[in-house]
């Protein structure tokens, strides 16, 4: 060898593979302004469509009169749900196993729900010709309290379901009862209760928030009468899913169907779902024979399109003495709006809420979930999180903090008492999950030493008596969330989405350069796939990832899989990449062992080739192998190189983290100033750290806004308030606290990486971080629990509650 | 489930609750009607655009409230007169006791002026809690005084500062007195073939002390609550103050009694209870997502509290 040629480490650090900084390939063209997204696209003859809203949260519609709107030069058509029943598309089915109207089809159960469809030349037609729609209301009773959904006297919203007593999920109980979902065992529980030596029980709420992409939901439909063919264009996260919905409810052949999602600005769950706009959308280019725009505002986004949370969740903890705890019970009352459209997997009407039992070994568990209809919006959907992982993950962690509180224990010590030990995994939980892998206990140690967190503690201790003694008006608190997350959907055992199977996929081709396409069943929406997804190809095969095109979004040409959510990307498509990738370089074994005339189990892979054992002289890279697979293969191979991969995974994966809040409250003004976060996550083998490192930023500054007055609120009429930037709380860089990340590994022992995924990992465990921080500054005042969000006034009204202000 | 009787945001507060509820069963937009764009390249020219169209037509300055309220269809001027053509109505300069800041100063200027920052520093400490930079490279003076929007800051500044305003119509130029200037929320002295010019103020002695203080969710928010604060000292007493309070009323509130209060005492702990009491006593703040009225009110009395404390800190004498 001379000098010129590469070591080993500097071949490794040319594929740029896992573990490696690689800088977002993406950014290239987002930072210069040339992504390409949905309303980027202008086709010829392009026309706009637009919503007549209800401003009414309930009423009978009397009449629908498009006469006027008609008249305005440039509008083509008024769409409403009459017109939609002539293709039987005037409600929908939805992925809870619920039905949705597309438009309001004889009344309106929600502020701002689809009355009318206006198509026409240009948006400032359309509304103008919104303008002149004359709807006539007959307003009925409002309700919007979910805790009067089931009254006796409570109004009934949907006439459509009166008689049905069985549900998608079982008996109903309540005309505005939707399901009720059990999980565990209710004696084991109760006699867990009644031998315990304290027990806490609470109401914990999660407020209404929403996710907010900086790009709304949006589409572009065209319909090519001649061949019957139908594109469209959409902010999708499953595009493949509605490609299969989009057939199944147009009966247009699915071969004929043409999904494609182009770039898109932001996801966080709230483009997974199907939206009246698609719908009108298609049903629009089919009737007018040119290509429909639909784009949403912010306001409608905010208002319509699936809101997040809204679960009021009833926690019990039975416990000894010494802190074991021995039985948790949770019961939630979950309000889903005017239509279930809550975006599940579909056997999972609560989604994965039975994680819980969090990171702690409880014996016994039992959780019932009642959902309910009120007149709020529609939806349920996992704002970057795993499904109802977050409302789960914020009720045990607050839960615990009341346990600690209540006998004197520090809540670190109480959570490390009772966190499931490294030797008991995989771990059967009470309520059902087989936890894959974990090391909680190294984990919060490492976060605890790292923030010095006795110290902090002490100094909390001396600032409250400063505060008794008049000395200060602020306040400290430390919020500690120790969380388990449930990721990865899913095994085909317990996952499908309106019946199929929550498997990923991926395709990669070699080219005779040793150049590469790949393509998968997920789609990017910031997320960074064109980036890692290389990375993991990069490792696996021996080709720079800069040589890997990454593709995803178009129905035509990508693999079939389920998309990109609940962070089930790198849990399912990367392990399918990394199978894929394998079935590769097995064929390319083969080529080499021919090329070098040996046999191919005296070869061993050495980073980008194969080499002979005790001989690495005599090798062959991966270029050298890409080319003899198209110019010389070995006799009676297949030439080419390239392989497909569908991934049903055994099991979810698991990820974990410690976070630590330290925050400083003015107690006459209710501000709170995040001093430190600290976030620690084990996501298993790390495949971006840089990439991880931006996904917990951003999933922290999420938290923070939820946590902090992030908030859909109604007022009794159900008119929504404040579903604008103005008000919707959305912070800056300037409020942003500053965030400190830190990690440690543990592999999942089931996935071929040993990857769990991270994304919503810090929405997850951020949310409880924030909220235990202002609970733990409040309760030296004698507060158990103050319910989110924690927005100024009413961290204020909770200090003046507790006679804080003198 | 707070029970908010009504909620007053950006978007309804000059509307009430009913906004969406707006005719043609329409509860939000973002597209503009049709207007017919006027740049006039003089104060002359564009008053008489205005008063040729009475209340078809609105001046543009910054556009920060007014474009908004055009693409949600609460503004439906038939005639826009963009103010941004009249080279008049830019600069700042003083004469004698008065400075004089023309309207369409921009709230980058403000901030960038040497003269202000020497003479008027609070107009710069003001300035920079007002939205983002992008906004204020934009945003005016004049328009943020003109539109009456009780959460625009420059209108409590103002008249804490007594400063008047000059308003050209048809018949010539009259003064306004900031302090008379603002009846409801968007109702002002200013009428519809007029056009604020310029913003006279007078300048407060060399070492007296000022504070801006406002309390806000974000940046780009408007104050939860908000009070400026400008006072003089003698010998340890303070001679003269001025209170002022933003957002906490449909109109900006000058704080007469408490100022009156705080003049001629040392800021002892109970003159400043007495003053903050007075000044929460005028305030008649909504109920909205920044929170309660009770806590708006509150709030007042602090930033008020605040303001008082650190503006005496930076008085001389």
């Amino acid at each position: 060898m001379n000098d010129m040629t590469p070591t080993r480490e500097q071949r490794e650090a040319a594929l740029e593979g896992m573990g490696c900084k690689r800088k977002r390939v993406e950014d290239i063209r987002f930072t210069q302004g040339k992504g390409q997204y949905v309303d980027d696209l202008k086709l010829p003859g392009m026309v706009f469509g637009d919503f007549v809203r209800s401003p009414y949260a309930h009423a009978k519609i009397t009449k629908i009169d498009a006469t006027e709107a008609l008249k305005i030069p440039g509008v083509i058509a008024v769409l409403t749900a009459e017109d939609l029943k002539g293709v039987n598309l005037a409600w929908m089915p939805t992925l809870a196993g619920d039905v949705q109207m597309v438009l309001a089809d004889g009344k309106v159960l929600y502020q701002n729900q689809e009355v009318a469809f206006v198509v026409a030349e240009n948006r400032y037609i359309a509304d103008d010709a919104i303008q002149v729609v004359e709807v006539e209301y007959e307003e009925l009773p409002v309700l919007t309290d979910p805790f009067k959904s089931m009254d006796p006297d409570a109004p009934v919203l949907r006439p459509d379901l009166e008689g049905k007593t069985e549900g998608a999920h079982g008996p109903r109980k309540h005309h505005n009862h939707i399901f009720t979902w059990e999980v565990g065992d209710k004696d084991e529980t109760a006699k867990a209760f009644s031998e315990a030596d304290v027990t806490i029980k609470e109401l914990i709420s999660y407020h209404r928030t929403h996710p907010s992409p900086l790009e709304t939901c949006q589409c572009v439909a065209s319909m090519d009468k001649v061949t019957g063919e139908l594109s469209v264009w959409g902010t999708f996260q499953a595009p493949h899913v509605i490609r299969t919905v989009a057939s199944l409810l147009s009966t247009i052949p699915e071969h004929k169907i043409h999904v494609i999602a182009p770039d898109i600005g932001g996801g966080f769950g709230n483009k997974v779902g199907a939206y009246p706009g698609y719908i009108c959308a298609i049903v629009a280019t089919i009737v007018t024979g040119v290509p429909v725009k639909w784009v949403e505002d912010r306001m409608e986004n905010l208002s319509t399109t699936s809101f997040a949370r809204d679960y009021h969740m009833t926690a019990e903890i039975a416990a000894k003495n010494d802190g074991t705890v021995t039985g948790l019970k949770v019961h939630v009352l979950a309000d889903h709006g005017g239509f279930d459209a809550c975006a599940d997997p579909s056997k999972w009407p609560a989604g994965f809420f039975n994680i819980v039992t969090g990171s702690y070994d409880f014996p016994a568990a039992h959780l019932a979930v009642d959902g309910v209809y009120t007149n709020k919006a529609p939806g349920g959907v996992a704002y970057r999180c795993s499904f109802r992982v977050t409302e789960a993950a914020y009720c045990i962690e607050r839960a615990m903090d009341i346990l600690a509180q209540k006998l004197g224990m520090d809540p670190a010590d109480l959570r490390m008492k009772n966190f499931v030990k490294p030797e008991q995994f995989p771990y059967q939980s009470a309520l059902g999950w087989e936890y894959d892998s974990g090391d909680y206990h190294t984990a919060m140690q490492k976060a605890m030493d790292t923030l010095g967190y006795r110290e902090l503690r002490a100094e909390q201790k001396a600032k409250q008596e400063a505060f008794q003694r008049g000395e200060t008006r602020e306040i400290m608190g430390i919020g500690i969330s120790f969380f388990t997350e449930i990721v990865g959907a899913g095994p085909s055992k317990n996952c499908d989405i309106l019946g199929v199977a929550m498997f990923d996929s991926a395709e990669i081709r070699v080219h005779p350069t040793g150049s590469v396409i790949s393509r998968m069943g997920t789609k990017s929406q910031g997320q960074g796939h064109e980036t890692t997804w290389a990375q993991i190809i990069a490792t696996e095969i021996g080709i720079p990832a800069a040589d890997i095109m990454v593709e995803e979004g178009n129905t035509d040409t990508a693999p079939y899989g389920l998309g990109t959510y609940g962070s089930r990307s790198t849990p399912v498509a990367g392990a399918a990449i990394a199978l894929a990738a394998r079935k590769i370089r097995n064929k390319a074994q083969m080529i080499a062992a021919h090329m070098l005339e040996v046999s191919e189990y005296d070869l061993e892979w050495d980073i980008d080739g194969f080499q002979v054992k005790g001989n690495p002289q005599a090798r062959k890279s991966m270029k050298e192998i890409a080319w003899a697979a198209y110019h010389a293969p070995p006799p009676g191979m297949e030439p080419g190189l390239e392989a497909v991969s569908y991934y049903d995974p055994p099991n979810m994966t698991y990820p974990f983290g410690a976070y630590f809040c330290v925050m400083d409250i003015d107690v006459d003004t209710g501000v709170a100033k995040t001093r430190r976060f600290y976030a620690l996550d084990d996501c298993g083998t790390r495949i971006n750290p840089m990439i991880i490192e931006g996904q917990v930023h951003g999933g922290l500054t999420e938290a923070f806004a939820i946590a902090m007055g992030q908030e859909i609120r109604y007022d009794e009429m159900g008119n929504v308030l404040g579903a604008s930037f103005m008000d919707f709380f959305l912070p800056t860089a300037v409020e942003t606290p500053h965030w400190e990340t830190d990690y440690t590994v543990t592999p999942s022992p089931h996935h071929p990486i040993g990857a769990k995924g991270v994304g919503e990992s810090p929405n997850v465990g951020g949310v409880p971080a924030f909220s235990n921080a202002v609970n733990d500054a409040f309760q030296f005042l004698g507060s158990t629990h103050i319910q989110m969000p924690h927005d100024a006034w009413r961290i204020w009204q909770a200090a003046k509650d507790l006679g804080a202000h003198g | 489930m707070e029970g908010f009787e009504r909620d007053e945001t950006f978007l309804h507060r000059a509307f009430g609750p009913e906004i969406f509820r707006a005719e043609g069963g329409r509860s939000k937009d973002v597209i503009p009607g049709e207007f017919t764009y006027h740049r006039p390249a003089s104060v002359a020219e564009a008053v008489a655009i205005l008063a040729s169209h009475g209340d078809e037509a609105r001046p543009l300055s910054g556009g920060h409230s007014l474009i908004p309220m055009m693409k949600l269809r609460m503004a439906a001027p038939e005639h826009l007169v963009d103010l941004g053509g009249i080279a008049d109505l830019k600069g700042i300069d003083e004469d004698g006791g008065t400075i004089t800041i023309r309207a369409m100063t921009t709230q980058h200027e403000l901030i960038a002026s040497d003269l202000l920052a020497g003479k008027l520093p609070i107009i710069r400490e003001t300035s920079l809690l007002i939205a983002d930079p992008q906004i204020r490279y934009v945003g005016t003076l004049g328009g943020n005084v003109a539109n009456g929007d009780p959460g625009n800051d420059m209108p409590a500044l103002m008249q804490c500062l007594n400063a008047t305003y000059v308003l050209t119509g048809p018949d010539g130029e009259r003064d306004v007195a900031a302090r008379d200037f603002y009846e409801a929320a968007y109702f002002t002295a200013l009428a519809p073939e007029e056009i604020l010019t310029a913003v006279k103020i007078p300048v407060p002695p060399a070492g007296h002390g000022f504070a801006y203080e406002k309390l806000k969710r974000k940046v780009g928010d408007y104050a939860t609550a908000a009070a400026a604060v400008v006072l003089t000292k003698s010998g340890g007493t303070v001679a003269t103050c001025s209170i002022a309070l933003t957002n906490v009323a449909d109109t900006p509130l000058f704080a007469a009694d408490a100022s009156d209060i705080v003049a001629g005492s040392t800021l002892d702990d109970d003159t400043i209870k007495l003053a903050v009491a007075a000044a929460e006593a005028i305030t008649e703040p909504a109920s909205d997502g920044r929170g309660p009225a009770e806590y708006r009110t509150k709030m007042a009395g602090i930033m008020v509290r605040r303001a008082l404390a650190r503006a005496s800190e930076r008085a001389n004498g």
